[in-house]
């Protein structure tokens, strides 16, 4: 008995020094990028290499400029496209269960998600840039778009899944329409997590290079016509890095800590602004 | 055998007539019918949940619907208001009449029908993302309603009628969720008021609230059904006995015995009815 109960004890103890590991390594890791990161790439980051245009290979100094406002600009519009067909097909998914198209809808999203990007900016190419004849940040934003759904989609229907059923009852039973009651009493009960999804998805874009190599294209100049080729941040990492030039490596570096932050920034001002919210 | 005791299958014979008969009859004009069901059955899918009901509720008394669990008495409840529907797989036979209006008739929109039949629920469920005031007036405003005046008015009327506007007229800006169990569920009647219903629908109303609340909302029924018509599903027999002028014993999906509350406690006329009440069974 008392040998039982000593060894259910360790038993005990194990598992939690498993599960101790577990965590630790997967945030040793995240630490870890986070550092090397930071090491390599603070150096590089003044107000020049935030403010200044690129320079030409072989000149010191310059910045990145027009690929974080690129970047920006790519993705808010990406998000235009992605934030109502995700959360739109999510409330049809969720609030009329009895079609059958909301559930085959549902199983595509995530095997969508599993589609590699580099497939996802081809897809984007035959579908904008060969029909309009040429590279621009639209077509990068359609791209971005293509990741961004699925995770909105299926975030936004973990969300309004957790909404019961007696609100939407409460509501009906006043005599509120099936749209009205969605509008002012599900998607607001539900308002955190479907902008918490998001936020996932803006920032799961906001990363990506592959889908710009065939789209927004890179672009050494300023620019903010959408119909134009633009610079985007992954995308000057990408090619900074690959490049020749020493000053090139230390600039991918410092890129890749802009992008780090500008990730890290908008989960922290989401969850800061969040917070404050349900403090009303 | 008393006029009031309607015992199942001659429901309608004698009731039929009240309307027009209990006017000249009765001492006051109360006895008038608001509601009639006639012939009502429900289904899940092929499973039959009430069997062929026939009721007539009476204007502005309180109706209690009482029964085991699972006897069908709540599903009968959410006919009234075609809440039930909402259910997947769900099927309604036979007729629900407001007031010679048949609700299930071609042409009526369940919204409309459910603006004219409020419900209560079992559980407390004030909207979590609203303040206390714009839980009452959450009818309105969700159809549009805006005039500041008529809301305040409308909040205050509601909210006095639902016996919380002492408790809360200083904290109306405050969410709804943060009252106590109690108060949420007068909050709810008070929204359920709000959009000044003819027939109320109680679920099961107290069976989430501790007696003190309870007493409350049961003092609340007798002073709501001056203004409204009530019908109550309740687990509680004591509760059914207090607060009801006319009770319904439901088994297996049947109305067993629809009478008086006093009759039908003191002197059932079905077997099943005694056996229930005095704890035999259920």
């Amino acid at each position: 008995m008392d040998k039982h109960f000593r060894f259910r004890k360790f038993v005990e103890r194990a598992n939690w020094f498993v599960m101790l590991c577990c965590i630790s390594i997967s945030l040793f890791f995240l630490v870890a990028i986070f550092g090397y990161v930071l090491v390599n790439g603070a150096s590089s980051i003044d107000w020049e290499f935030l403010t200044a245009m690129p320079v030409p290979a072989g000149e010191s100094g310059g910045g990145i400029a027009n690929a974080l406002v690129g970047s920006v600009l790519v993705v808010f519009i990406a998000s235009l496209m992605a934030l109502p067909i995700g959360i739109g097909a999510a409330i049809f998914i969720n609030e009329f269960p009895s079609h059958g198209l909301g559930r085959t809808v549902r199983f595509l999203a995530e095997v969508l998600t599993g589609v590699p990007s580099i497939v996802v900016g081809l897809f984007a190419y035959a579908l904008v840039v060969l029909p309009t004849g040429g590279f621009s940040a639209i077509s990068g934003s359609v791209a971005y778009a293509f990741i961004m759904v699925p995770i909105v989609l299926i975030s936004a229907h973990e969300a309004l899944r957790l909404v019961p059923d007696s609100l939407r009852e409460a509501s009906l039973a006043l005599g509120i329409p099936k749209w009205r009651t969605i509008m002012g009493v599900v998607l607001p009960v539900s308002s955190r997590a479907l902008i918490t999804g998001a936020v996932l998805a803006f920032s799961r874009a906001l990363g990506e290079a592959a889908p710009m190599l065939f789209t927004a294209f890179g672009n050494s100049f300023w620019n903010l016509n959408p119909t134009k080729p633009i610079a985007t941040v992954p995308l000057l990492i990408y090619t900074y890095a690959t490049g020749p030039y020493e000053d090139w490596h230390r600039k991918a570096w410092g890129a890749s800590f802009v992008l780090l932050v500008l990730v890290l920034m908008t989960s922290v001002l989401t969850r800061a602004f969040l917070r404050g919210k349900s403090d009303e | 055998m008393n006029s009031e005791t309607y015992v199942m299958g001659n429901t309608f014979d004698n009731a039929e007539p009240i309307a027009a008969q209990k006017v000249s009859d009765a001492p006051n004009m109360s006895e008038l019918v608001r509601m009639r069901v006639e012939s009502l059955s429900v289904y899940y899918g092929k499973v039959a949940a009430v069997k062929k009901v026939d009721m007539s509720i009476k204007t502005r008394k309180v109706t209690a619907l009482i029964g085991p669990s699972g006897c069908g008495k709540s599903t009968f409840l959410r006919c009234l208001n075609r809440m039930h529907e909402l259910t997947p797989g769900a099927r309604v036979e036979g007729k629900v009449l407001l007031d010679e209006q048949d609700l299930y008739g071609p042409g009526m929109d369940p919204v409309d029908v459910r603006r004219r039949v409020g419900m209560v629920f079992q559980k407390p469920n004030p909207f979590p993302n609203m303040s206390v005031r714009d839980n009452v007036i959450a009818g309105f405003k969700l159809n549009g309603v805006r005039d500041r005046r008529v809301l305040d008015e409308v909040v205050e009327k509601s909210l006095r009628d639902a016996a919380l506007w002492q408790e809360v007229k200083d904290n109306l800006q405050k969410s709804g969720a943060s009252l106590s169990g109690g108060q949420q569920q007068r909050l709810c009647i008070a929204r359920a008021l709000a959009v000044n219903p003819e027939v109320l629908l109680m679920d099961e109303p107290c069976s989430a609230l501790d007696p003190i609340a309870t007493a409350k909302i049961e003092e609340l029924i007798h002073e709501l059904k001056e203004q409204v018509t009530i019908a109550i599903v309740t687990h509680n027999m004591q509760q059914a006995a207090r607060v009801s002028d006319f009770t319904g014993f439901f088994y297996l999906g049947e109305l067993i015995e629809y009478g008086e509350t006093g009759k039908l406690f003191t002197t059932p006329e079905v077997r099943q009815t005694e056996d229930y009440i005095t704890g035999r069974f259920g």
